[in-house]
């Protein structure tokens, strides 16, 4: 990619058979988000009163609010700390967070019993509560998150406002106000940037206090004071990560040339993140005595070293080696190691690493649940797929058909 | 590229230092508990309970529970453990402790199963909206019209009591035992279990006295009764106590710290948020850092030649450009 190309919007037919699958997923998870309205939780998932949380706090929220810390850690890099030349991968970054909250928010509403009281925690404060901490921060970040994005519209239409018929006599106003609305927005988007990161390292950081209200029930793998600080590291150390995986799908499915010299560098700085978390996890098992755990052959222990070896000690040593950084597919294995490191973390620390002392049986999610999740995922991919086509996102250029 | 790559490592550093600093800091904050001062309580004595379920009766009523599906008076129902859940608020369990009867014969102890109105609850801790309280007078109270169904509470509990109405589409609820609120708010009125009990198992009063009771009891029959007060001090003490015979581990009874459940995720909540001084520290030094990034980069541009960073003049001339020839194609249109 040359340093100069502008954003622009990916001209390539929408209706490919992958957005067709995609689309034939949200269908089938809609049905049963139908289901769960007439029915009740209990018909879709495999909830219980031993099991009050499953596949959709572990995932959708928990893991969705995880991987989409790159829109916020890319901002920082670029806007807060002056490196520039990572431009290019903000919009993006960006774009997955937006849309990922969205359906964090999304996702949320469904597995919460009592959807239509979801607004509740704007009145009523509980401040002893980590949940009301994260749900406020979300709430928030999510309206910063559109904020931020509201140039990247300005700029798709402006100078371009072309209203049918008699309608024209509004161009001139909407002309107006989108550049009142970029004029002031450019002034005080800063605001909004540190805000995002402030709120980011608020939430991705509770999330993992969600968990420190069951002492009893945490498996102690899992069950450290340290649980906020591994959260945050973890989010940080996930969202170059995701940008390099996202970027690689993006590039390589629209044909679009590959943006290497950027992602390269920026694995370095993963490099870093990824290390200090391995050391701090590692530091933890050890310095709480939780080691005696790691080989018992239970599901827990099992759970703890595929996440730590595949997902945190394999893809780092990879990282370490120089060809693994400049070689586009082995690049892209490591970071969807670590992505995978992350969703199991999530995973283990809501749901596998759970232990209700009186359960009859353990909990595996429904088919319901999952059809649920998998919409949700794809619904994030169509319209992520939908907005670069819209809105001027990405910035690489199809490749020539020679090169 | 060297130089702002160390920069940028140092940046993170102050970046988690600032959110975190607070942790150590002040993890020896004084945590405060939220103990009623005089609560009410129950003392249940595992001894005398016969396993007539007349308790479990008496609540069905008193909470317009709906019938059960095996009869109150049907002993069957002891073949199996069960939970309290969301048409029964109480459950009363059989177990064998190892004592026996003057026949040889295995004894029975009947243990009930309730919320055990925990003195600084898990469930109210956790409550994202205050739908769960502690009331003065020991009850934990469920507020439905405040819920928004997130079941942290279920999460946070320790003892696993909150059941989840999961088969109601719009309105569920969190069901538990309700310590008979109403009931006991008013003078002399006693929670419908420990009124109806034919054998006076449970007590009902101050929690002051009933643990006086139950002290008192121990030492005056040291060979009925093992030398715990179940309840006493798990996890920070609850309002429903409990004395036995049998060790309390063989009558499905959890060994539980001492600490209240929402000791550290409030010492490390409060520790970080207390007028927001975590978050607002890391909002400044942010904006510092961008000033100074800013000042930096403002001169060493103005110095050597452009490296066409400029993304804002950028859009801004591109942007005046396209107004032009858009101006007069709205000419064209009148
Ligand atoms: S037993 Fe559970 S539901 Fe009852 S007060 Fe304690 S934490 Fe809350
Ligand atoms: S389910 Fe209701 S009572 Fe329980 S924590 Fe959530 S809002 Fe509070």
């Amino acid at each position: 990619m040359s340093a100069d190309a502008k954003p622009a919007p990916v001209e390539a037919k929408f209706w490919t058979p992958g957005v067709m699958v995609l689309s034939a997923f949200m269908m089938v998870g809609f049905f049963f988000v139908v289901a769960r309205y007439i029915g009740g939780l209990g018909a879709v998932t495999n909830l219980d009163n031993s099991y009050p949380w499953g596949l959709w706090i572990g995932v959708d929220v928990a893991t969705g609010v995880a991987l989409a810390a790159g829109g916020f850690t890319t901002a920082a890099l670029a806007h807060l700390f002056g490196r520039h030349n990572y431009e290019a991968i903000t919009r993006p970054a960006l774009l997955t967070a937006m849309l990922g909250y969205t359906i964090v928010a999304l996702g949320l509403a469904i597995d919460v019993g009592r959807t239509w009281a979801m607004w509740h925690p704007i009145i009523y404060w509980q401040t002893n509560s980590v949940l009301f901490e994260v749900a406020v921060c979300v709430m928030i970040y999510l309206q910063v998150l559109y904020i931020e994005f509201i140039p990247i519209v300005v700029e798709r239409f402006r100078g371009k406002v072309d209203l049918p018929g008699r309608l024209w006599v509004f161009e001139k106003p909407i002309e107006w106000l989108l550049k009142l609305v970029d004029r002031v927005l450019g002034k005080v988007m800063w605001i909004f940037i540190i805000l995002g990161v402030v709120l980011s390292c608020m939430h991705q950081s509770s999330l993992g206090s969600l968990m420190l209200i069951a002492p009893t029930k945490l498996h102690p793998l899992w069950y450290t004071p340290i649980l906020p600080l591994l959260f945050l590291v973890s989010a940080i150390g996930v969202g170059y990560p995701m940008v390099v995986f996202e970027t690689t799908i993006a590039t390589s499915s629209l044909k679009l040339e590959n943006e290497m010299e950027l992602l390269t560098p920026l694995t370095r700085i993963t490099i870093f993140v990824l290390g200090i978390y391995m050391c701090l996890k590692v530091g933890d098992i050890i310095a709480r005595g939780a080691y005696v755990y790691l080989f018992d052959g239970t599901t827990q222990s099992n759970a703890f070293l595929v996440e730590m070896i595949g997902g945190v000690i394999i893809p780092w040593i990879m990282l370490l080696i120089k060809r693994v950084r400049s070689s586009r597919p082995v690049l892209f294995v490591a970071c969807a190691l670590i992505i995978f490191g992350v969703i199991i973390n999530r995973v283990n620390v809501f749901v596998v690493g759970y232990q209700p002392p009186f359960a009859q049986s353990s909990y595996f999610p429904a088919i319901g649940e999952m059809a649920v999740t998998a919409a949700l995922i794809a619904g994030v991919m169509f319209l992520y797929r939908l907005f670069i086509t819209i809105f001027p996102v990405l910035s690489a250029r199809r490749q020539e058909v020679s090169s | 590229m060297k130089i702002s790559r160390r920069r940028f490592i140092g940046l993170t550093g102050t970046m988690v230092g600032g959110a975190l600093l607070g942790k150590p800091a002040k993890s020896g904050a004084e945590y405060k508990p939220k103990t009623p001062p005089d609560p009410f309580g129950c003392l249940v004595d595992l001894t005398v309970c016969v396993g007539c379920r007349k308790c479990e009766q008496a609540c069905n009523q008193v909470n317009h529970l709906p019938s059960p599906r095996v009869s109150f008076e049907d002993p069957r129902v002891f073949e199996q453990r069960r939970r309290p859940d969301v048409g029964a608020f109480t459950v009363i369990n059989r177990y064998y402790g190892g004592k026996r009867d003057e026949r040889n014969q295995l004894h029975p102890t009947f243990v009930k199963v309730q919320c055990m109105h925990c003195q600084d609850p898990g469930c109210v801790s956790a409550c994202i909206v205050g739908a769960m309280t502690k009331k003065d007078n020991g009850a934990t109270h469920y507020n439905a019209s405040k819920c928004i169904g997130c079941r942290y509470c279920m999460v946070a509990c320790p003892f696993q009591i909150p059941a989840y109405e999961y088969h109601d589409p719009l309105f569920p609820r969190v069901r538990k035992c309700t310590f008979c609120y109403e009931r006991i708010s008013k003078e002399g009125g006693k929670p419908g279990c420990a009124a109806i009990c034919p054998v006076e198992s449970i007590t009902f009063g101050k929690r002051r006295q009933i643990l006086e009771l139950a002290r008192h009891k121990i030492k005056n029959d040291p060979g009925r009764y093992v030398d715990k007060i179940y309840g006493e001090h798990e996890v920070g003490g609850t309002s429903w106590l409990y004395i036995s015979g049998d060790s309390f581990e063989k009558l499905g009874f959890l060994d539980l710290p001492t600490r209240p459940i929402p000791y550290l995720s409030e010492t490390i909540q409060h520790g970080l948020f207390n007028y927001l001084w975590a978050p607002l520290t890391l909002f400044g030094i942010l904006g510092a850092v961008v000033a100074v990034i800013n000042r930096q980069q403002n001169r060493s541009s103005s110095e050597s030649v452009q490296e066409g960073h400029q993304p804002d003049q950028d859009t801004q001339d591109t942007a005046g450009l396209q107004e032009k020839p858009d101006s007069s194609k709205r000419e064209e249109k009148l």
